[in-house]
């Protein structure tokens, strides 16, 4: 029997065997894509088209679009929390991008104590997950309000023409500064916290990308003689760029995995058994995330230069 | 006093002038960049550490600190009873262990599997390849998180392919409350973030030479000896970077363990997250304040094991992502 399996595999061609061996390396894993997330994607189509019964949830009844229409316009909170979940996505987005690009150009030059600097910076990878991550952001607030007493403390005390924040935002905006522009610069100064937290997976990638640069390339602008700012936007910044796409990818599917929409989906269907409605929460905050995301990376895909 | 004009117009006009002008210019640009920069990283350092600063330090004070508004970050009677206490109802040791094993298991597997399925994807061609590929990305760019109701669902009534009701008459539901849903989903490759770890490693071993595995051949090793014992030791810096990803990505989770309700006996995590309320109850502390210091220490009790894994990995990790070719 072994002998004839044998013989008859020796006469598939190598190319054939070849694809055999790739399949058997990949097997466990198409398995599980197909099971979980085929499998999942597909009941989350249907069960967000379904009314559950509570006392078995495999006794299910197809509604049509009931859940989004209550998703949309009954519910108390969705709409508001999905708008405002996208919206931070949005503006966190172009944040840690720069800021990790920033703190990677930073770490990837030597200097003294260079091995700590770095230890630090990826810190975050490990306390902005959610077990204990709870736990650093009620810390973290206790710090803001320990630094918000503090200023205002300083602002109380230089009463009489003290520094003051506000001064200068007014100011800014009687220099005629956009006033939404004013508002994502307040706001993201207000985030320094959470973009930082958020950016240590994309610090990573930025460090790896900058070693792949060849050094030939700043050879050559440094013999023509570019300054510190050309060679940054004439090199540097087009050999990351394939780089600022993969990271923008990891960047909004980190923020929205953690983002309070998918709290809500998942909140309703644990505490509230409202399993139909959960669905449809995700499926829509899913799709319209994949959406954007492949708007984005389809915008800066036209911009992009691969160099190999 | 002409000559002396003379002679600086001549040195003026001179390379020499420039030459120390521009190296003056230079050093003084350069430390005001290096001062820029020292600042810099000093303050966002501040802004990570703050809150680590504020846990650990908090974690020592006493009673009468706690409400004494004059002591700030550094107790003046510090103890050690919030550590005592912790200990106890964590039932520190005995949890860490049982997290331990989990954590270190399904490690493990997910650097079998996934090395082998980036390897697969790396290495043979075969129908279908880009679109399977294009699933990995898929698997990247959805989350678990959408998915959870119907991965409940899935291990609530499990039932993969009506097998299970082909042999008992009934989907079961042992699954849920152990780590058996993670063992699985890692085993089939979709554990925590496995696409990620499928794609950093193709990455890696599409950057690895042909010629190992063309002299392995001719040497006589077979596909999977050449994997095993000949392409594995060579991916030592993916192994390490998916290896520390893995570790401190699965030991903080709380999405497996609270979708499949893995008991707080296996997770110290979950064990954290009810630590104020068995406190409350067992020793009858009721101020808030009070309470927050004893989440503190268990909170710190919780990291050490990660920050000791991180800080013995922490070099060759840095190292391998960026030999690693993570973004190839």
């Amino acid at each position: 029997m072994t002998q004839t399996a044998k013989k008859k595999k020796l006469r598939l061609s190598y190319e054939a065997r070849n694809a055999l061996r790739g399949y058997s390396f990949i097997l466990p894993w198409l398995i599980g894509f197909l099971l979980f997330y085929v499998g999942c994607l597909v009941n989350l189509v249907r069960y967000s088209c379904s009314a559950f019964n509570t006392e078995n949830l495999q006794e299910i009844t197809w509604v049509g679009l009931d859940n989004f229409v209550t998703a949309f316009t009954a519910h108390g909170s969705f709409n508001q929390t999905l708008v405002s979940s996208i919206m931070d996505m949005l503006i966190d987005l172009p944040m840690i991008i720069f800021f990790s690009l920033f703190v990677a150009m930073l770490l990837n030059r030597k200097f003294k104590g260079r091995g700590l600097v770095r230890a630090i910076f990826f810190l975050p990878i490990i306390l902005s997950a959610d077990a204990v991550g709870a736990a650093i952001t009620r810390a973290t607030e206790l710090m803001n309000a320990g630094v918000t007493g503090a200023s205002a403390e300083m602002a109380a005390a230089a009463a009489n023409g003290g520094v003051s924040v506000s001064y200068f935002i007014e100011l800014f905006g009687e220099l005629a500064m956009p006033p939404t522009v004013l508002e994502y610069i307040v706001g993201a100064v207000n985030r320094i916290a959470s973009i930082i937290q958020g950016s240590g997976v994309q610090i990573i990638l930025f460090i790896a990308a900058l070693q792949s640069i060849p050094g030939s390339l700043y050879e050559v602008a440094r013999i023509e003689g570019a300054t510190g700012y050309e060679t940054f936007w004439k090199v540097t910044f087009p050999m990351v760029m394939p780089h600022i796409i993969t990271n923008t990818i990891y960047t909004l599917v980190d923020r929205f995995s953690t983002s309070q929409v998918v709290k809500l989906a998942s909140d309703t269907y644990r505490n509230y058994y409202q399993y139909g409605l959960s669905s449809a929460f995700s499926l829509v905050s899913t799709l319209i995330t994949i959406a954007i995301l492949g708007l984005i990376v389809w915008l800066l895909n036209r911009r992009t230069f691969y160099y190999n | 006093m002409s000559t002396l004009s003379k002679r600086w117009q001549e040195y003026k006009s001179s390379p020499k002038y420039f030459d120390s002008k521009s190296r003056l210019q230079n050093g003084a640009k350069n430390s005001v960049l290096s001062l820029f920069r020292f600042i810099l990283i000093v303050g966002i350092s501040y802004v990570i550490l703050a809150p680590v600063i504020g846990i650990v330090s908090n974690s020592f004070f006493s009673r009468q600190d706690s409400i004494n508004p004059m002591v700030f970050t550094i107790p003046i009677n510090p103890t050690l009873e919030r550590y005592t206490m912790a200990i106890k109802h964590l039932n520190y040791l005995p949890v860490l262990g049982n997290t331990l094993l989990y954590v270190i298991g399904v490690t493990l597997i997910q650097l079998l599997v996934c090395s082998m399925v980036g390897y697969g994807f790396a290495r043979y061609k075969f129908p279908g390849k880009g679109l399977l590929f294009g699933c990995v990305v898929v698997m990247i760019v959805v989350p678990l998180q959408s998915i959870r109701f119907p991965l409940y669902m899935a291990f609530r009534y499990f039932d993969p392919l009506g097998l299970v009701t082909l042999f008992t008459g009934a989907p079961t539901s042992e699954l849920m409350s152990s780590p058996g849903p993670t063992v699985i989903m890692s085993a089939l490759g979709c554990g925590l973030r496995s696409g990620l770890y499928i794609y950093i490693f193709n990455q890696f071993f599409r950057g690895l030479p042909k010629e190992i595995e063309e002299a392995a051949l001719v040497d006589g090793a077979g596909t999977y000896y050449t994997y095993a014992r000949i392409m594995m030791p060579n991916a030592t810096p993916a192994v390490i970077t998916v290896a520390v990803f893995s570790l401190v990505w699965q030991y903080n989770d709380s999405f497996f363990s609270a979708t499949f309700n893995i008991p707080d006996s296996i997770l110290i995590t979950r064990k954290l997250d009810g630590l104020v309320a068995v406190i409350a109850n067992a020793e009858k502390i009721m101020t808030l304040r009070e309470q927050q210091l004893y989440f503190d220490a268990g909170v710190v009790l919780v990291l050490v094991p990660v920050v000791i894994i991180y800080l013995i990995l922490q070099r060759s990790f840095i190292e391998g992502v960026e030999r690693s070719g993570i973004v190839g």
